[in-house]
């Protein structure tokens, strides 16, 4: 569609690239259907069409970013559903990113909003941080019916404290860098994107990961220097952190490149996936070697799924006779567009695999929205299990942490594919799987 | 830009009023009447074409919507009615003086009775929603256009939209059983009903394809249909679009009727497949998709006899689609079509006439010649089965001189289907954009008897006035022609 900005503000390579963005933009509204906020809201403007018109605006005008602007930008989930569904191919991904850091560059959020926003920018990268911070969130779970039912900041406040878990798993080994040799012959060697919040969260991931690549004959390296992939501070609209972290990331693969090589970087958590593998538009202004290394890391980078498959994955146990719900997380099926793989792996796990209703829809997690929007994303979160318990699953198998914390706790057994996998090529049985078997022999 | 009636200066001058009078009648959020708020409901699927309305209510009940109708009745204030807002025709392109009526929240499923195969649902509901909510017991709704996954019903009615597969199962308007409307004075009126034709004027017929025009619908009563045993696609892949059409027109006068009778060219193939991955033939000047359905034995048979047909026409591959994901695959891309062109251009004008089938070939070539001398690409993506042809003019929006050609072949285009017994809308509606053709196919004493009936609906041409007919002053009702 037409656009209306001065030769000057396209010399911003920023403006640029969303001139390009808008201008691929038809305007025939088909995303409008598959978004998640425009599903529960009915409006144009938290409708991706709508916030592509209010950004254009935004940007064409030069204006600081204004609370109108900034609320239907907020309510936007980054699930990319409005990607997927777009025929003319409208990155969207890159224009509200750009949107974002122009909000936190030219917009003053309330006190409470910034402090929040500031809070979860130093812990959830930090994992020992971020430990600390649940183990004071447990403590602090009584007092979540003391507090108000009204206010934003309360009610974020109340959110930040119900989805901090009962119980926080205590630190594990093997993310810690090194390198786990290959069992038998070695078939190749590839980075593993150890992760921040999912380390603290469930580090049962991780080891399972590292298990079944080893047992596959991979060598998984946890290089010395990657940490947290820059993702969530990347959506909270903060640029220079979000680089900080992406760029250590992007130094320690280039050494192990240069080194002994990778033949990948494999990511177990889908939602750093999709960041990872977009360094390389983000560092397409940085000067050499920064652009050709993000390249090179971005063109790396796989999903566990689509390196196993590529790898070829057998089970070596009996099939389980169990029943599992596939939850395709947003990061992975809409911003990385792997849909097949996990499925197909599961079924050649032994599993019989069922897919809910509406399974575009997001489940209201997308990185730190259910702090951010509760309400929303309490909605998005009832929808979702509702779909999930009508396909009667003994367990839900999802890619993702920040899916299996918003959908855990409501009775569902949620695990990582990659656990699943393990198991039935030989790990130990996941506690949930053993949980659930023992109450399906019960009955 | 598009003219406009002269924006009432009273009602612009009341804006405040206006805006705390509605906003009494409906929930917090459900008036939007900040100016950047109100930006991105200046346009809808046609966005060369924009005006930032007045104010945009969002209603979630009939009894919300039937009394803002009153109030703007009451208070002589313009209303467009809105669905999804993916007209191609700038159905739903605001005023400045009006208030723009949304009906996105209305999006509730009703009822649906199996035994008497038909549903009743609120007009927010899109299309496909429709398929969706009846399809695990084997049933849909027939009409399909391409918007399907996002159009709303309501906005199906007031377009009497079609689809690809209505070469079989007709129109909105004849899978239509009834309506809940609300008329411009705020009245709630029931039309039709869970029954075939009830006693008196088809009122029905007239109100499906008023284009928003005559009343709110906000309630519809849609015939549901038990699926096909199966169905397959097929890609038939020419030479040239003109030996593509005449193997269109072969087919039909063969007396087959194929569920679905598509047409792509060049443009439209490569785009669509970069979109779809349904493994169209690259290598083709144009391509059929021709799906048929029934029994395996029925669709052999259909399937056979249609090879027969088109290997007479030198194809350069024929491919049925082997599997269901083919075939979704295969629709997928011609149901993104029109947005999938948006990867080779940043705008286009979607056409939407019709034109008898054996005339295919020679407006198919006489296009491609008015494509040269305007220097603009086309890109042809029709339902060649009934004729309903969607040539899509690639123009540059930043560009005003190329926007100004575009809307003359755009023109030259339908003015061509007309002089060859067609019409100037298949499907999309007259809307704003082919508003000033109307005098090509009617003579000014059709287009008054047309404007008396909008005036016996509305007398004070409130409701969504500046569409259909070209901008003048409406003929008094009672005036003999
Ligand atoms: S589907 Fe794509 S082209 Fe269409 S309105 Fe949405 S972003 Fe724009
Ligand atoms: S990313 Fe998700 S929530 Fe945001 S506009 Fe796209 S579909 Fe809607």
């Amino acid at each position: 569609m037409q656009t209306n900005f001065t030769a000057e503000q396209l010399r911003d390579p920023d403006t640029a690239a969303s001139n390009q963005v808008l201008r691929t933009c038809v305007h025939c509204g088909f995303c409008t259907a598959t978004c998640p906020t425009f599903v529960l809201l009915g409006d144009e403007l938290d409708s991706p069409r709508g916030r592509i018109y209010l950004i254009k605006d935004m940007l064409e005008t030069g204006r600081p970013a204004t609370e109108e602007v900034v609320r239907h930008v907020d309510r936007c989930l980054s699930c990319l559903a409005c990607m997927t569904t777009c025929p003319s191919g409208v990155n969207y991904m890159h224009l509200v990113d750009h949107a974002r850091t122009y909000i936190e560059r030219t917009y003053r959020r309330p006190w409470h909003d910034r402090a929040l926003r500031w809070v979860l920018a130093q812990v959830l990268p930090r994992p020992g941080l971020m430990r600390v911070a649940l183990y004071g969130a447990r403590l602090a779970r009584p007092v979540v019916r003391l507090l108000p039912q009204e206010g934003v900041a309360f009610k974020r406040l109340r959110a930040l404290l119900t989805l901090a878990p009962a119980r926080v798993p205590p630190p594990s080994q093997v993310e810690t860098p090194q390198v786990h040799r290959a069992i038998g012959a070695r078939r190749g060697r590839v980075a593993l994107l150890a992760g921040c919040a999912q380390q603290v969260l469930d580090p049962a991931i991780n080891e399972a990961t590292i298990r079944l690549l080893t047992r596959l004959g991979v060598e998984v390296v946890v290089a010395k220097g990657a940490g947290c992939c820059g993702a969530l501070t990347h959506h909270m609209g903060r640029h220079d952190p979000a680089m900080a972290s992406a760029r250590a990331n992007i130094a320690a693969w280039s050494r192990e490149l240069e080194g002994e090589g990778l033949d990948a970087i494999v990511i177990n958590t889908s939602g750093c996936g999709t960041t990872v593998k977009d360094y390389g538009f983000m560092f397409r202004t940085e000067p050499a070697p920064w652009q050709e290394r993000a390249e090179r890391v971005s063109a790396l980078a796989l999903d566990i799924s689509q390196y196993l498959t590529r790898l070829g994955y057998a089970p070596t146990r009996e099939a389980p006779g169990l029943t599992v719900a596939y939850h395709s997380a947003c990061s992975l099926q809409h911003g990385q567009q792997v849909t097949s793989e996990p499925k197909a792996l599961l079924r050649k796990a032994g599993f019989a695999v069922v897919e809910p209703a509406e399974g575009h829809l997001c489940c209201g997690s997308a990185g730190t929205y259910n702090l951010m929007q509760p309400e929303i994303a309490g909605r998005l979160k009832e929808r979702k299990l509702a779909n999930l318990n009508a396909t009667r699953p003994d367990l839900v198998a999802a890619g993702n942490i920040g899916c299996i914390t918003q959908l855990s706790g409501s009775g569902l057994a949620m695990l990582h594919t990659v656990q699943l996998l393990d198991w039935m090529a030989g790990g130990p049985e996941p506690e949930a799987v053993a949980a659930r078997r023992r109450e399906k022999g019960a009955v | 830009m598009i003219a406009q009636p002269e924006p009432k200066k009273d009602v612009l001058a009341r804006r405040d009023a206006i805006v705390a009078g509605l906003r009494a009648l409906l929930p917090p959020d459900g008036v939007i009447a900040e100016p950047l708020r109100l930006k991105p409901y200046e346009t809808d699927g046609l966005s060369a074409y924009r005006q930032v309305p007045l104010v945009v209510v969002l209603p979630e009940t009939t009894e919300q919507v039937a009394a803002v109708m009153a109030f703007c009745h009451r208070e002589g204030v313009r209303v467009v009615p809105r669905g999804a807002g993916t007209s191609l025709s700038g159905g739903a392109l605001p005023m400045a003086d009006a208030v723009v009526l949304g009906l996105m929240r209305m999006n509730r499923i009703l009822d649906i009775d199996y035994a008497d195969r038909c549903a009743v649902v609120q007009a927010g509901v899109t299309n496909i929603g429709i398929t969706q909510a009846v399809q695990e017991r084997g049933f849909f709704y027939a009409p399909d256009p391409s918007s399907q996954l996002a159009c709303m019903i309501g906005g199906n009615v007031n377009m009497n939209s079609g689809g690809a597969h209505c070469l079989r199962y007709g129109v909105t308007a004849n899978n239509l059983l009834g309506l809940r409307v609300v008329t411009v004075e705020g009245e709630v009126l029931d039309i039709g009903g869970a029954h075939m034709d009830a006693a008196g004027y088809d009122w029905l017929g007239l109100l499906t394809g008023s284009e928003g025009q005559l009343a709110v619908v906000t309630e519809v009563t849609v015939r549901i249909l038990r699926g096909p045993e199966g169905a397959r696609a097929m890609l038939a892949a020419f030479r040239s679009n003109e030996i593509a059409g005449a193997c269109v027109d072969s087919i039909i006068a063969s007396g087959i009727i194929p569920v679905a009778l598509e047409f792509m060219d060049r443009p439209a193939i490569h785009a669509c497949e970069a979109f779809a991955h349904a493994g169209y033939p690259l290598d083709a000047e144009a391509m059929l998709i021709i799906e048929v359905e029934g029994s395996p034995a029925e669709q052999d048979d259909l399937l056979g006899r249609i090879k027969d047909i088109c290997n007479r026409y030198d194809p350069i591959s024929l491919k049925v689609s082997q599997s269901a994901e083919e075939s979704a695959a295969i629709w997928k891309g011609r149901k993104g079509a029109f947005g999938a062109v948006g990867r080779i251009s940043p705008d286009y004008l979607c056409m939407d006439g019709t034109i008898p089938t054996s005339r295919l070939p020679e407006v198919l070539g006489r296009i491609g010649a008015m494509s040269a001398e305007y220097g603009l690409q086309v890109a042809n993506i029709f339902h060649a089965g009934d004729g309903n042809l969607h040539p899509l003019i690639m123009f540059d929006a930043n560009d005003p001189e190329s926007f100004r050609k575009a809307e003359h072949f755009g023109a030259d285009i339908l003015r061509l289907c007309v002089e060859v017994g067609g019409c100037l809308t298949g499907e999309h509606g007259v809307g704003v954009e082919k508003r000033d053709l109307m005098g090509v196919q009617f003579t000014e004493i059709e287009l008054d008897q047309q404007r008396r009936i909008k005036s016996a609906f509305d007398p004070g041409w409130l409701l969504n006035p500046s569409k259909v007919f070209p901008l003048k002053a409406p003929p008094a009702l009672t005036q003999a022609a």
